[in-house]
């Protein structure tokens, strides 16, 4: 065992790369959550962003089509959602877990001629001079563009939802969907915007994990990061900030077991490779034991379906 | 415009119908994916729903039927318990699982002895593991309030590491040639989870699922316990006044769904897959989400709909060989099934009205 041989600065830097694909996706289920609509199906978006993102990428030679596609695939299928849950008004939980068996099993047909390819390089922050500062420029400055966009996403939905008309009308979507309904905004219409948005970010979180983080693609690659996500939600209580450290957060873990597992630690690698889910559990525990805290910030509404009866 | 009204009871009729529609409507659905794969569509549905039942190689397929659905009615029953009170155990596959490495655990440490009280441990062990191993979500959820949903499915993916290091380390077989896997439970008489009457595909297993089947029926139409759990699936602030325990009901629901999905983990591994080994859980335990919604969380409807669904498994294998099918594209296509029975399932509870654009102003 070798501990010296990890270093503290590429481990900051991985950090960042691990935790964007949960960082993505758990924002977007932020949106969806803060509008009252809980969407269990954020695994299945995710892996059908990474096959959508990594055929396209693969297909044009373009990342950056990959990344729209990848958008486009988790909407579509969040889409499928919207409409079984707003309009079919059924289960949000059960139809949740439906969305993750489909994409699960429909991103594994669409991806059988693409084992084993290795996608276009997307392109990477490079700064002249910043991005060559010792420490600094590894940590910070030189990722893919992806990182930054990610970040960039988080500050944009606590903006949007603190600071903007729309963000107040979906907060109290979210809050009570009779009392909106009564003042006259239309509810579905703001809720299948929120999933959509959900799915999209859920679709960038993929092909982050396809095209930037590991990048290649394998059948149920996303292995529990969009529930990862889900339970990220929950430890931010529902607060866009807490979702970056929350993903951080995991991220760090991730990457610190996979740098134990390389460096030959005494503990057996599938110990070490439950650790990131022992974590999430261990977390959800202590943010519930405090449960005034957290439940006085979930959205009132979250999970109930509405139906205008006139 | 089409308008929804909602009905004051729910539909008795659509309930029937809605599973039987969703069917039809997924063979449609999937014939148009198998269609866009570029299949002939017809004999991709002919080769999934008939073929295992009417072909010439029938007379193989057809106990394949209970040796596939058995694992899937036994889990299913349990989760139904729970979805029925709004108690989600979505883990069920971890809980199989760890049930299967329990049972055989048992077996694998006391090999080469021979006893007749073997098979029956090894029962009593993977029941036992499951149920374990779904306290801890009901344990951290009464304790502490913590989502079920979350911490449930994050122990499948714990389950799946242990299920790794088990078949690489403590149970492999020591006569393996260094192969990752345990011992053949199939070549341990004591252990072996055989047919009962050759060629029927009847295994202990199969029992045990019908069982279950009786064993939920009778105690959701007769026992107290079964009504509590109806009750507070369908009024929760009925069910409070009615003095139900909520936690004792997260206890009970998780304990039973864990205890069933371990002991299909156990028949499992001890009879038709034989041993511990890194692929060894194929998603039973998923699939039985479908099966319970599918069978309308009722005892006999899951029986019918485990059945049904171990037809599409058995047809899609003979697809992939005859076809060439990809396996995905089954679990796609019962993906599917859920969507089409979600969405007929509001009928069940709305009434779908031609509304002209002047009535309701």
């Amino acid at each position: 065992m070798d501990l010296s041989s990890i270093s503290p600065t590429l481990l900051v830097a991985s950090l960042m790369v691990a935790a964007t694909p949960i960082l993505l996706a758990s924002i977007g289920e932020l949106v969806v959550e803060k509008s009252g609509v809980l969407n269990l199906g954020v695994e299945g978006m995710m892996i059908i962003g990474a096959i959508a993102g990594f055929a396209a990428a693969v297909g044009t030679g373009s990342p950056i089509i990959g990344f729209l596609c990848a958008a486009l695939g988790g909407a579509a299928l969040s889409l499928v959602f919207a409409l079984l849950t707003q309009f079919f008004l059924s289960n949000q939980v059960a139809t949740g877990l439906a969305l993750t068996l489909f994409g699960l099993g429909l991103s594994a047909l669409m991806g059988q001629s693409y084992i084993g390819i290795k996608p276009p390089a997307s392109a990477k922050l490079g700064l002249p001079i910043i991005s060559d500062i010792p420490i600094l420029g590894p940590v910070l400055f030189s990722h893919d563009i992806t990182v930054y966009v990610a970040l960039a996403l988080v500050a944009g939905v606590w903006w949007f939802l603190k600071y903007t008309r729309g963000g107040l009308i979906l907060r109290a979507v979210g809050e009570s969907h009779d009392a909106a309904h009564a003042l006259g905004y239309k509810v579905v219409k703001v809720r299948i915007m929120a999933i959509m948005f959900g799915g999209a970010c859920a679709g960038l979180g993929g092909a982050a994990l396809s095209l930037v983080r590991v990048p290649q693609w394998t059948e149920g690659m996303t292995a529990g990061a969009g529930w990862i996500a889900l339970a990220i939600v929950v430890f931010a209580s529902w607060k866009p900030a807490r979702v970056l450290l929350g993903a951080y957060l995991f991220g760090g873990v991730a990457v610190l077991q996979l740098n134990l597992q390389a460096a030959g630690v005494s503990i057996p690698v599938e110990y070490l490779s439950m650790s990131p889910y022992l974590i999430t559990i261990i977390v959800l525990v202590v943010m519930s034991a405090h449960r005034n805290k957290a439940a006085l910030n979930a959205p009132a509404a979250l999970g109930r379906a509405f139906h205008a009866s006139r | 415009m089409l308008r929804l009204e909602k009905r004051p009871n729910p539909s008795k009729t659509w309930a029937y119908m809605a599973p039987v529609l969703a069917v039809f409507a997924t063979m449609i659905g999937g014939g148009i994916m198998f269609a866009v794969l570029g299949k002939d569509p017809f004999e991709a549905i002919r080769t999934i729903f008939y073929d295992p039942l009417f072909s010439e190689f029938a007379w193989y397929y057809r106990p394949q039927l209970l040796v596939k659905g058995a694992p899937l009615i036994m889990i299913a029953i349990g989760l139904s318990m729970g979805f029925r009170a709004g108690i989600w155990n979505i883990g069920a596959e971890g809980q199989y699982i760890i049930g299967a490495i329990c049972g055989a655990g048992v077996a694998l440490a006391v090999y080469p002895a021979q006893s007749a009280f073997i098979f029956p441990t090894m029962i009593f062990f993977g029941a036992l593991g499951g149920f374990v191993w779904a306290m801890i979500p009901a344990i951290l959820k009464t304790r502490f309030g913590t989502n079920e949903i979350l911490v449930s499915l994050m122990l499948v993916y714990v389950a799946e590491q242990l299920l790794a290091s088990m078949s690489l380390g403590l149970l492999k077989n020591p006569e393996g040639f260094g192969f990752p896997g345990s011992r053949n439970l199939q070549q341990y008489a004591s252990a072996h989870n055989a047919e009962l009457w050759t060629g029927t595909g009847i295994h202990m297993g199969v029992m045990f699922a019908f069982i279950a089947v009786i064993f939920a029926y009778v105690l959701l139409a007769r026992h107290q316990m079964g009504f509590h759990i109806r009750l507070t699936g369908e009024s929760p602030k009925a069910a409070k006044f009615a003095g139900v325990n909520p936690k004792r009901l997260v206890v009970y629901c998780l304990g039973f769904s864990g205890a069933l999905a371990g002991l299909a983990g156990m028949f499992e591994v001890s009879g038709p897959s034989g041993q511990i080994s890194i692929d060894f859980n194929v998603g039973y335990g998923f699939t039985a989400i479908i099966v319970a919604f599918l069978g309308r969380l009722h005892p006999i409807g899951i029986l019918l709909a485990g059945l049904l669904m171990a037809l599409t498994y058995i047809g899609g294998e003979i697809a992939q060989s005859s076809l060439g099918l990809p396996s995905a594209a089954i679990q796609a296509f019962q993906g599917m099934l859920l969507f089409f029975l979600l969405a007929l399932d509001m009928l069940t509870n709305f009434k779908l009205k031609l509304a002209s654009a002047g009535s309701h102003p």
